[in-house]
């Protein structure tokens, strides 16, 4: 009976799993093998209507878009974005979630507040930056000019290279991709905060008080204490944004299209697709983009396993 | 004075002074957002560095204008607000209808493959969203489905139904396996389990994952792009302000009313569920 049963459920298991699977199947794997497939064959967005699933294929794409400059450039805006990002959305997390450690009036308010850039729609959030941060009539601007005495109105989202003065000497640095980092930080930090607070509400407290009692100092509990129960966290929300980060498209088209030296790899791959419409261009660099991902969720991977390991 | 008596005056300041600072940096764009909305785009103009609105200048006419028909002139928001609210609630019912028995055979029953079913659901919660644009726009063109809500739909099923799955095993886990084993013993088959006695019980944890699939399908941007782009009748509320925002004639003041209205159903939905919805997400988490 115990065994029949037991078959009976593994059958059940399967056949509840089965509409799932069908859609993952139809929806993701197999447009991701088409997507490989897409990369060797001459495809353009006009002749898809006759090109047959077996077109020839070639290595073409794949020789012409690493021959290009225009993949490395962005490729390295993309790392310099990623990292950037991820960096800093995870650090304003861990900050926000030391901040909001211990309970207080109103703390409930306070974290769901704090949560509204990452729930809020990407076309609106990205909307108002452009509008706080436009050079004729942005707030941000009008005050910087008015209270803080800068000569000009800063263009953040449309100056490839400004320049500060930094002890009297002008540093050259990438004005808007800097800001769309800065934009991810803001968007992002509330994903590693909802983490963070997560994991150090559940920490034991009896270590803590311990150390307290030997007279440890608050930034030596954190540094000793809480960041290393933390790290397992922070690592794999580093590694969660920067996968998501590194392939991120939206954020970017919608603040600045690409332009002032933003153009990072997915958006790149949007142009190839739909202005230039060569689809089988835009396939390669995406299986490209995809390539590193599969390097990074091997990482990620890992880290789990490692992670599992030591829990052991 | 000590280290410790110094450190702790020190954090005893910074930390309402850090609270204050992340709430004013992220609720400051919405204050910013729904202030601008309400003001005569002249009166911007003017006094572009006032965070407050003159009460005398007070205007609604942008809701209007963004609102109304383009027949009669307007932005024709409301149809989009229209298709938004069918894709979305399509897509949490459909992605709950599949996700439900989904999540329950992983959190529940044996069988063969279930740990490499799991990590599926990882690589596809992980994968790029622009890597899979490019075979489904080509497809959808070739099936000539572009231009159909249907198509989205499914998009927004496939890349939610990973997290669903996610959030209501770890729920159906909680749930004492002995109760579902009394309904066993009485006669109820699995199904019937699930049905009388599991989901029930997982309500809180259906509701946090239903609002979490309703979130991304409503605030999604570049499938519905890719995929709707022609046909203006059935854009979506997201892609209909990012459209607008190219257009050189339509005032700032009318941008802003329109993000206003795409943000506040997501953001009251979002409050309304958010301990739930927090929880779900973190659930994991906790466990270190």
């Amino acid at each position: 009976m115990a065994r029949t049963l037991k078959q009976h459920d593994a059958r059940t298991g399967l056949l509840l799993l089965t509409p799932t699977l069908v859609i993952v199947l139809a929806v993701v794997l197999v447009p991701l093998a088409w997507s490989v497939l897409i990369a060797f064959q001459r495809v353009r967005l006009i002749d898809i209507g006759r090109t047959g699933l077996l077109e020839k294929l070639t290595p073409d794409n794949f020789a012409r878009v690493l021959a290009s400059d225009v993949l490395w450039h962005s490729l390295r805006t993309t790392v310099v974005y990623t990292a950037g990002s991820a960096i800093l959305a995870v650090v304003l997390g861990l900050v926000a979630a030391l901040a909001l450690r211990r309970p207080f009036r109103g703390r409930s308010l306070v974290r769901a507040a704090m949560l509204i850039p990452y729930v809020a729609p990407v076309v609106a959030v990205t909307f108002v930056w452009r509008v706080l941060l436009n050079p004729e009539f942005g707030i941000v601007n009008s005050w910087g000019t008015r209270l803080f005495g800068w000569d000009d109105p800063i263009a953040f989202l449309s100056q490839a290279r400004g320049e500060i003065t930094l002890f009297g000497l002008d540093v050259p640095v990438p004005t808007a991709l800097l800001t769309v980092i800065a934009f991810e930080g803001w968007r992002y930090f509330p994903f590693a905060f909802l983490f963070l607070l997560a994991r150090l509400s559940a920490l034991p407290g009896d270590l803590e008080e311990a150390a307290t009692v030997d007279g440890a100092t608050p930034t030596q509990r954190f540094r000793h204490i809480v960041l290393p129960q933390l790290m397992p966290v922070i690592a794999v929300l580093v590694v969660l944004r920067t996968i998501w980060t590194f392939n991120e498209f939206d954020d970017i088209f919608l603040l600045t299209g690409g332009a002032a030296g933003t153009e990072v790899v997915s958006v790149r791959v949007y142009e190839l697709l739909t202005v230039q419409r060569n689809v089988g261009a835009a396939a390669a660099q995406s299986v490209l983009l995809a390539a590193v991902l599969v390097l990074l969720l091997g990482a990620y991977l890992w880290l789990l396993r490692r992670r599992e390991a030591t829990k052991a | 004075m000590t280290r410790d008596r110094f450190e702790r005056a020190v954090l005893a300041v910074l930390r309402p002074v850090v609270v204050v600072g992340f709430l004013i940096a992220t609720l400051l764009p919405f204050y910013y957002m729904l202030m601008l909305s309400l003001r005569p785009i002249e009166d911007l103009l003017r006094r572009p560095d006032s965070l407050l609105v003159d009460l005398g200048q007070l205007t609604l006419a942008t809701y209007a204008d963004v609102l109304r028909p383009v027949a009669e002139g307007g932005q024709g928001f409301l149809g989009l607000l229209g298709n938004s609210a069918v894709v979305a609630t399509a897509s949490v019912l459909v992605a709950l209808v599949i996700a439900i028995p989904g999540a329950y055979a992983v959190s529940r029953l044996e069988f063969f493959g279930r740990r490499q079913v799991s990590a599926l659901f990882l690589a596809v919660y992980l994968f790029p969203a622009i890597v899979l644009a490019i075979p489904l726009f080509v497809l959808l063109t070739r099936m000539q489905l572009r231009g159909s809500a249907t198509g989205l739909v499914l998009v927004y099923i496939a890349q939610t139904v990973p997290v669903a799955i996610y959030m209501l095993k770890n729920y159906f886990e909680t749930i004492p396996a002995s109760v579902e084993e009394a309904g066993l013993v009485d006669g109820l088959s699995r199904v019937g389990v699930i049905r009388r006695i599991s989901l029930p019980l997982a309500m809180p944890s259906v509701v946090a994952t239903g609002v979490f699939v309703f979130m991304i399908a409503w605030n999604e941007f570049l499938f519905a792009l890719l995929f709707l782009v022609e046909r203006r009748d059935r854009w979506t509320v997201s892609l209909g302000l990012a459209q607008l925002s190219g257009s050189v004639e339509i005032p700032t003041t009318v941008l802003m009313a329109g993000s206003v209205v795409i943000t506040v159903p997501v953001v009251l939905l979002f409050f309304l569920t958010e301990r739930l919805l927090s929880q779900g997400l973190t659930s994991g988490a906790e466990k270190g």
